[in-house]
């Protein structure tokens, strides 16, 4: 018998069931979506913030002072540490190797450009690095992604040279043209345009840089791009200082501390620190991002529990007359308070269960529509979405519920309540 | 029938009809409440927080560089007209530069500034402790553990002319600042005899505004490169147009929720007063005037919830600045018009629809229960 109350209920009030569904799905969907995209848009923000460029660099421990004004270098030739080249694979081998956007080695030698002193650069353009078995393509236009070619990027094992725009201005050098640098001349593949320092220099293949400078496998810094977590208390302790069980939440942690250490470890006599300028500022930003994400899912979610609950409720208020009926007929409170309370709860059901499917559909295409590539949205959130859904429908429907079981059936059946 | 007493009985007859039935009439208003409160927090942050991120991004620094073709650096008057054309739209920094000599004829680069200025344009720097006084100096990390060391004076000379200075703090960057040695831009001018070399700006706005600045700039000044930081502004330009898309698709997808729920509890409203209509039509009342009464329900509910949800929103928007920017949110009221209208759009189209659908049944049969 309550099966078939329930059954017929559904059965002969479809049109009243399907709107009050509708809020039910639609409320799910939308807390779906944004707790979707409240837990996806912090590692979609930090790939983002990956266009201000390396915010990692590492030296040789032992360095002498960088003396660079503008694009010139003045650093004497003979002075400074260098590292190897042998020692990059490893980069890709610490623990954060998964974070590890992006690389690129660099190293300056001053050159003789038709009578000018300038600076020439060294490093990767499009270089495959084998660390174990996985393969790993970088490089400088990867590391730098505001960095603009015109013309051709250089190939890692040609002896061809990028100029930048301000110094092609003055030594008038196209595309395609020849330069001659310390005795052999090179092909000019692009004009380089950067907005900063490399403007007023050559940047070449390593090799290059290393033949010219007489430093074969050596080069002079590291910038490394990485997927960071904004620095908190906790990433400032000295690792030193730490409880064992501490020191491995540190180490698993991808604050620009950690993956620091890990790869000064992983690269024999360098010192490894965070570019405060570009790792400081992403961590501000990404956190006040996630946080307004938070915040408006935590509106979102009481936005549409309260809706919801307002949409059950006056679905419960029409039904006094129903309710009069059962009382008069012998009815008691609890098995017509079951009744509805299960009538709200398989609403709830349904309704989160299209609504939870309907909004990971969401949240994926606005992923993919907004950053290019999916929000995900976790299964283990399906109960979640379900209970918040049957909390609320149950919610919004009890006192409605209450008040309709406590009607005089007298004055309901009459329509006066 | 006077026409006065017509009009007292329809508004006799919403009244009553509010305070017959609380509950729903109640149930009705808080969904508009709440999906006013929604749509105008919403739109509200949708609008200021590309103000508040603007902000967080020019923590990142200049954005503008203005370097003089001049090796003796900007002239006064030159500086001056930099910065009347800057004017409030940005935070205008001098540098100047020059390669220095340690005791042991170690180059060095030393730069002349203003370190209030300095300080404001690079939150980012790790400074120990902020030089106050003439004669003292911000040295980098790495030029301190060369310079400095019994941490008293140290001597740096230029062309012949030497400078005694007292490290006031140390540096950290992680970039090339970490070796250089910073002092007071006046009398790092008495020393080298050099002004400022480069002139860096942090502009406030969005991408077309400091573009605009860019252009004004290069037309100004002659005898300077001016050029935008690419890193700085592609990067702000990408972060802030995909945050600005997510938070319209979420803005859209909430208001859509709250006036859908709007809808949803209204129709169930109007369709459980059938009765109440086959009672009107029974005594008389034409389709037009029942649907008038309903318009002017649902109207009166509309404009009672936009009242109410308008400052819940704001108060909500505020809230979440103040969280999270810890700033205020400058509300929107701007705002209202709109959310008025979107509330009487829905609550109209939520009461009628129901309407039309019961026209078609006569009287009698509803009267009946059928």
């Amino acid at each position: 018998m309550f099966v078939r109350l329930v059954y017929e209920s559904f059965r002969r009030q479809t049109r009243r069931k399907m709107l009050v569904a509708m809020a039910v799905t639609f409320g799910a969907a939308v807390s779906t979506t944004m707790i979707g995209i409240a837990t996806g848009i912090g590692d979609k923000i930090s790939h983002e913030l990956r266009n201000y460029g390396a915010n990692l660099i590492v030296t040789p421990d032992e360095d002498s002072l960088d003396v660079q004004i503008g694009s010139v270098n003045l650093r004497p030739a003979s002075g400074g540490a260098y590292l190897d080249e042998a020692a990059v694979p490893q980069i890709k081998g610490i623990f954060w190797r998964n974070n590890i956007a992006a690389f690129a080695p660099a190293l300056p030698v001053n050159v003789n450009a038709k009578g000018h002193q300038v600076t020439l650069v060294g490093t990767y353009f499009e270089k495959t690095i084998a660390f174990g078995k996985e393969q790993f393509t970088t490089g400088a236009p990867a590391t730098f992604p505001w960095w603009k070619v015109e013309g051709n990027w250089p190939r890692d094992d040609s002896e061809d040279i990028l100029i930048g725009e301000k110094l092609a201005a003055v030594l008038d050098s196209p595309p395609g043209s020849l330069l001659e640098l310390g005795g052999s001349s090179y092909r000019v593949s692009g004009i380089l345009s950067t907005g900063s320092d490399e403007d007023g220099q050559i940047v070449a293949p390593l090799k290059v840089a290393q033949s010219i400078a007489g430093r074969p496998g050596k080069l002079r810094t590291i910038y490394v791009s990485a997927v960071l977590k904004p620095e908190d208390t906790f990433a400032r302790r000295n690792p030193d200082t730490l409880s064992p069980a501490e020191r491995d939440r540190w180490y698993c942690t991808p604050y620009p501390q950690s993956i620091a250490f890990q790869l000064q470890q992983a690269i024999p006599r360098s010192r490894a620190e965070q570019i405060r300028r570009v790792a400081q500022n992403e961590g501000n930003i990404l956190t006040r991002i996630e946080g307004l994400m938070l915040l408006i899912t935590l509106a979102a979610l009481i936005t549409s529990g309260l809706a919801v609950a307002a949409a059950m409720a006056t679905a419960m208020f029409e039904r006094r007359t129903e309710v009069g009926l059962m009382k008069a007929l012998g009815a008691g409170h609890f098995p017509l308070s079951m009744i509805f309370v299960t009538e709200s709860v398989l609403i709830a059901c349904i309704g989160g269960l299209i609504g939870f499917g309907l909004g990971a559909l969401l949240a994926t295409e606005l992923g993919r529509a907004i950053f290019g590539s999916e929000i995900t949205v976790q299964p283990v959130l399906f109960p979640v979405v379900l209970a918040l859904a049957i909390a609320v429908t149950f919610g919004g429907s009890a006192v409605a519920i209450r008040r309709a079981v406590k009607y005089d059936p007298v004055l309901a059946l009459r329509g006066e309540a | 029938m006077r026409p006065g007493s017509r009009t007292a009985m329809y508004f006799r007859m919403l009244y009553r009809a509010a305070m017959l039935r609380k509950g729903q009439a109640a149930s009705a208003l808080t969904a508009i409440i709440v999906a006013t409160a929604a749509s105008t927090a919403m739109l509200t942050l949708y609008v200021d927080v590309q103000a508040k991120l603007r902000k967080e991004f020019r923590n990142f620094g200049a954005n503008i560089i203005v370097e003089s073709n001049s090796p003796k650096g900007f002239t006064p008057d030159e500086l001056l007209s930099i910065k009347t054309t800057v004017g409030d739209r940005g935070l205008v920094v001098p540098f100047s530069y020059a390669v220095a000599r340690d005791q042991q004829e170690q180059a060095i680069v030393a730069v002349g500034t203003d370190f209030e200025l300095a300080r404001k344009l690079n939150p980012w720097w790790s400074v120990s402790n902020w030089p106050t006084l003439q004669g003292q100096a911000l040295v980098g990390v790495r030029a301190a553990r060369l310079l400095i060391a019994d941490r008293g004076r140290f001597t740096i000379s230029f062309e012949g002319r030497s400078i005694q200075l007292v490290p006031g703090g140390t540096l950290r960057t992680g970039a090339g600042e970490d070796s250089r040695v910073y002092l007071w831009l006046p009398e790092f001018e008495a020393w080298t005899g050099v002004g400022p070399t480069t002139v860096e700006i942090a502009a406030s706005g969005t991408s077309e505004e400091v573009g605009g600045l860019l252009r004004r700039l290069q037309q100004s000044t002659s005898a300077a490169k001016v050029h935008a930081v690419r890193q700085v502004t592609e990067g702000e330009a990408n972060v802030l147009g995909k945050t600005r898309s997510t938070l319209l698709a979420s803005a859209a997808f909430i208001v859509f929720t709250a006036a859908l729920c709007v809808l949803a509890t209204l129709m169930g409203w109007v369709f459980d007063r059938r009765r109440d209509f086959a009672i009107m039509k029974a005594l008389g009342a034409s389709d037009r005037l029942i649907a008038m009464f309903v318009a002017g329900e649902a109207a009166a509910l509309a404009c009672a919830g936009a009242i109410a949800g308008f400052p819940a929103g704001m108060a909500l928007a505020a809230l979440i600045g103040r969280l999270n920017f810890h700033a205020p949110v400058s509300p929107q009221f701007n705002l209202f018009p709109r959310i008025l209208a979107g509330a009487l759009v829905v609550t109209l189209v939520a009461a009628l629809l129901p309407l039309r659908l019961l026209r078609r049944i006569q009287p009698a049969m509803i009267l009946r229960g059928e």
